[in-house]
This record gives C-alpha cells, sequence and structure tokens, in this order.
C-alpha cells in the first residue's frame, strides 16, 4: 500500500523563452510514475526554496540559451545554504555547448542531457531512479 | 507494470526508537521537517502516526479554508492573491493545492504551485503540492494529516485547493471551516448550479474572471438561488447566506472582499457557536476515515499472501460459495487490529 513516489521540481532559468523540453520531459518523468512540481521560469534561490518545502528528491533544469554553469553553480550554492544539496539530485538538460558537460557533472549534477544520444528518455529516467537508489543508506 | 519506485530512503528513515524527531523541530518551526514530514504522510512511512500523534495536542489553532470549482476557472491564480492580501494583514499562511495522478502511470504534473512563486522566498508561507494518489473526492488521503502539521507548524489560515472538480467533489467541506466555490462565466446555466452538492456547502462564492461578459449574469443567478432556498429552508439550517463575491484574480480585483467575507462568516460561525458544531463533525469523520484505513491496511495486509483467501477466490469464481458467504469467512479468521 504504501509507496514512495519520486517527486520533481522542474524549472526554466528565468528569462528564457521556451517550454518544449520542459514540457517534454515533464510528461516523461510523469509517465515513468514521478510527481512533477512544475515552476516555469525561475530563479535558483527559488528553485531551492520550493524543493525544500515540496521535499522534492529531485530538481531538473531546462535551459536553452547562455549559461548552464553559472545558473548550476547558483543552484547548488543556494541548495547548500539551505542544507539540502546532499539530499537532492540535480539534472539538466536542453542546448549548451559540449565543453560545459563535464563541468556540469564535476560540479554535482548527477545528470546532463545536451541534445543528441544519451539523453534519450531512458537515459533520463534511469539516471533518476540510480541516482536514488544509490543515496538510499543500506 | 511499473516498477515501485526506489524511495523511503535518508529523509524518512526512522531511528532506532521509531521516532523521526521530526514533531519536535516542526514545534520550532522547522519548515525542512514539515516538509518531510508531509512526505512520509503521503508514502504512509512507519512511525509517521507517532509524529501526528505528538503534534495534535498543539493543532486546531488555525482557521481552513476550502477553495474548489471547476478546472479553469482561476483557482491557482485567485489563490495567489488571496494569499497576498493575508500577509498584508499579517497572517501567515499554509496552502496545499492538489492535483490528478494519472491512474494509467501512477505519475502527476503538479500545476498549480508555478501560479502562485512570487511567495516563494516568504518563510511565513508554506505551499505544498499534492497529488490525489487515487483517492475522490477531489482531495488526497493524506490532506487531514498535512492540515494538522501546517496547523502545528503555527500557520494562522490553511489553504486547500481541491483538483478541478466536477459536479459531486464536496470533500473538502467536510475538512475546511469555511467552503469557497470559485465559478467562471460561461460554465453552464442555473440548472448546472442546482445540481446537488455545490450549493449546499459554498459558505461563499466567488465569480472569477469578472472582467468577462456574463459575470454579473453569473452572480445574479447565483443571489437568486441563495434567496429561493432561504426562503424554502426550515429553522434548523444555519442562518448564513453565502455572499457572492466578483473577483478578477489576474487583474488583482475583489480580493479584499474576499478576505473580509471570510472573516465575516468566520465570526458568524464562532457567535453561533457553529464553528465548534463543524470541528466536532470533522474530529468524527476524521476519527471514522482513520478506523477505516487501519481496518483496510490490516486486512490488506493480512490476506495479500493468503492461501486460504484464494482458495476461497477459486470457489466464488467456480459458483461452489458465494461472494458473502466467503466475505463472513475471511472476516472471522482476523485477530484484534493493533495501530502502530
Amino acid at each position: 500500500m504504501a509507496e514512495g513516489k519520486i517527486r520533481v521540481v522542474m524549472a526554466i532559468p528565468a528569462l528564457e523563452n521556451h517550454t518544449k523540453g520542459y514540457l517534454t520531459v515533464s510528461g516523461m518523468l510523469r509517465d515513468a510514475g514521478m510527481e512533477v512540481i512544475l515552476l516555469g521560469n525561475e530563479l535558483p534561490e527559488r528553485v531551492v526554496e520550493t524543493a525544500l518545502q515540496e521535499s522534492a528528491d529531485v530538481i531538473g533544469i531546462s535551459t536553452y540559451c547562455g549559461s548552464p554553469v553559472v545558473f548550476g553553480e547558483d543552484l547548488l550554492e543556494a541548495a547548500e545554504k539551505k542544507n539540502i544539496r546532499e539530499k537532492t539530485i540535480f539534472i539538466i538538460g536542453g542546448i549548451f555547448p559540449p565543453e560545459d558537460v563535464p563541468n556540469l557533472i564535476k560540479m554535482g549534477f548527477a545528470g546532463v542531457f545536451p541534445p543528441g544520444p544519451g539523453s534519450r528518455r531512458e537515459d533520463i529516467i534511469s539516471c533518476i531512479r540510480n541516482a536514488i537508489a544509490s543515496k538510499k543508506p543500506n | 507494470m511499473r516498477k515501485k519506485a526506489n524511495k523511503g530512503f535518508n529523509e524518512c528513515l526512522p531511528g532506532k526508537d521509531m521516532s523521526m524527531g521530526l514533531a519536535k523541530k516542526i514545534l520550532e518551526g522547522d519548515i525542512q521537517a514539515a516538509a518531510r514530514l508531509l512526505n512520509c504522510i503521503e508514502d504512509e512511512v512507519q512511525g509517521t502516526n507517532e509524529e501526528l500523534k505528538e503534534l495534535y495536542p498543539y493543532t486546531g489553532k488555525a482557521y481552513v479554508v476550502g477553495l474548489t470549482g471547476s478546472a479553469g476557472v482561476g483557482k491557482s491564480t485567485l489563490i495567489n492573491v488571496f494569499i497576498k492580501d493575508l500577509r498584508k494583514k499579517g497572517l501567515t499562511v499554509g496552502v496545499i493545492v492538489i492535483d490528478p495522478t494519472s491512474p494509467f502511470t501512477g505519475g502527476a504534473i503538479l500545476g498549480d504551485r508555478l501560479r502562485m512563486q512570487g511567495h516563494s522566498l516568504d518563510q511565513e508561507v508554506f505551499i505544498r503540492s499534492v497529488a490525489t494518489r487515487g483517492w475522490k473526492g477531489g482531495l488526497s488521503k493524506a490532506t487531514i494529516g498535512m492540515i494538522h502539521v501546517m496547523d502545528a507548524l503555527g500557520k494562522d489560515i490553511i489553504l486547500v485547493e481541491t483538483v478541478g472538480t466536477g459536479q459531486g467533489e464536496i470533500e473538502v467541506s467536510k475538512i475546511s471551516d469555511a467552503c469557497v466555490i470559485i465559478l467562471s462565466p460561461g460554465a453552464g446555466d442555473e440548472v448546472q448550479m442546482m445540481k446537488a452538492g455545490i450549493l449546499e456547502v459554498a459558505d461563499i462564492f466567488v465569480v472569477n474572471k469578472a472582467d468577462k461578459e456574463g459575470a454579473a449574469e453569473v452572480k445574479l443567478k447565483l443571489e437568486g438561488m441563495i434567496y429561493s432556498r432561504s426562503l424554502a429552508a426550515s429553522s434548523t439550517l444555519s442562518e448564513w447566506k453565502p455572499k457572492v463575491i466578483l473577483t478578477n484574480a489576474l487583474g488583482d480585483k475583489g480580493i479584499e472582499e474576499l478576505t473580509e467575507s471570510v472573516f465575516e462568516h468566520r465570526n458568524f460561525l464562532t457567535a453561533t457557536g457553529e464553528l465548534e458544531k463543524r470541528r466536532q463533525e470533522r474530529a468524527r469523520t476524521e476519527l471514522m476515515d482513520t478506523i477505516k484505513n487501519s481496518v483496510e491496511k490490516h486486512i490488506y495486509q493480512a490476506t495479500s499472501k493468503d492461501a486460504y483467501l484464494e482458495e476461497l477466490v477459486n470457489k466464488v469464481a467456480s459458483r461452489e460459495v458465494d461472494p458473502y458467504t466467503a466475505a463472513s469467512k475471511i472476516l472471522r479468521t482476523f485477530t484484534p487490529i493493533v495501530m502502530n
């Protein structure tokens, strides 16, 4: 009866004008049985505050233009400040230069999904499930 | 079949003594602890009831307002400006917003909160998105427990937004002190309004999107209904006559009137002793629901791998035994229920 659901907060960095990727991925995660809290355009600090109130397992960022590294740094820093960095899984996807990928991973994103192979539905879902499983203490 | 999600990890793990220690933190105002306990309630994590037991003596202070209405009438947008007005008056606010779970995948898109993000950095506003997880009536099973947590956290007023409802989802009126029904122009004629439930449970009506054509007409029709109902009502019915308020949530119009009506209604309930009666009824509903849930859980656990049950299922299917006899046979095997 009791069944833990994975809760995901999905946001787009403020001022970016797109919803396609964000809605597509949100729909995929819903279809995988997750509860997806949509935020739309947001600032890092407010995403973190929301994730805290919603006790979210995952924060997902969809970005098309600009600087995922800067946004990512601010997001992780805000999470650190609010003491939820450890318990939260961070994923990011969208369009950004390939050289940003290793930086984002190094920074602490469990999943980085630029366009192309490796960003399929199954990849995103299994990334989240694996990251949650690895956080589970034995 | 979808695999069971791997969860129940760090944040919900009970300590050795089965106590998560969340209640104490919540009473000190710890938002993160409150958020965690809300998860535990939803996921039915073992030990949750212990925390709720500890909190219960500190609850009953908050005023609970339920808001319901069809999908797309502007419930979330209205709540956004309602919160703003309540904050202006110095009140702290808890908000529970409910959206439907997909019956096919078990997943959900929770899209109410994004209309209220302006309050995301206000520490005195606690918003929580909730999926129905198969619960009927526009609420989720966890709603009452969640109200207790926000109450214990010290929120003055708790707003509960139901899923976009149709015609029979009036469960929210059973868990709230005041019930606000939100309509918008162009959603049907007076016949729709006359259908059972909606008119009876509303303490306040809001006609949102009042800038659109037809809003005044909806208000007039509603007032007509309320008037004719009051003529027909027997003296045993409460004498509160629901207000009809025109609002334009996006344009931030009519909200003060809504707040005033909620306060006025509260004064009425307090003065007439109706508030106490409503809360008594609420306690009864909660107690009965808790008993029902515990029995259901117990039966589910006891019979899920039961060979005797399987045997009886086969017999019922082959018409050897009728389901009524089979059920009483099963029930006779039960031991008394011990609730954790």
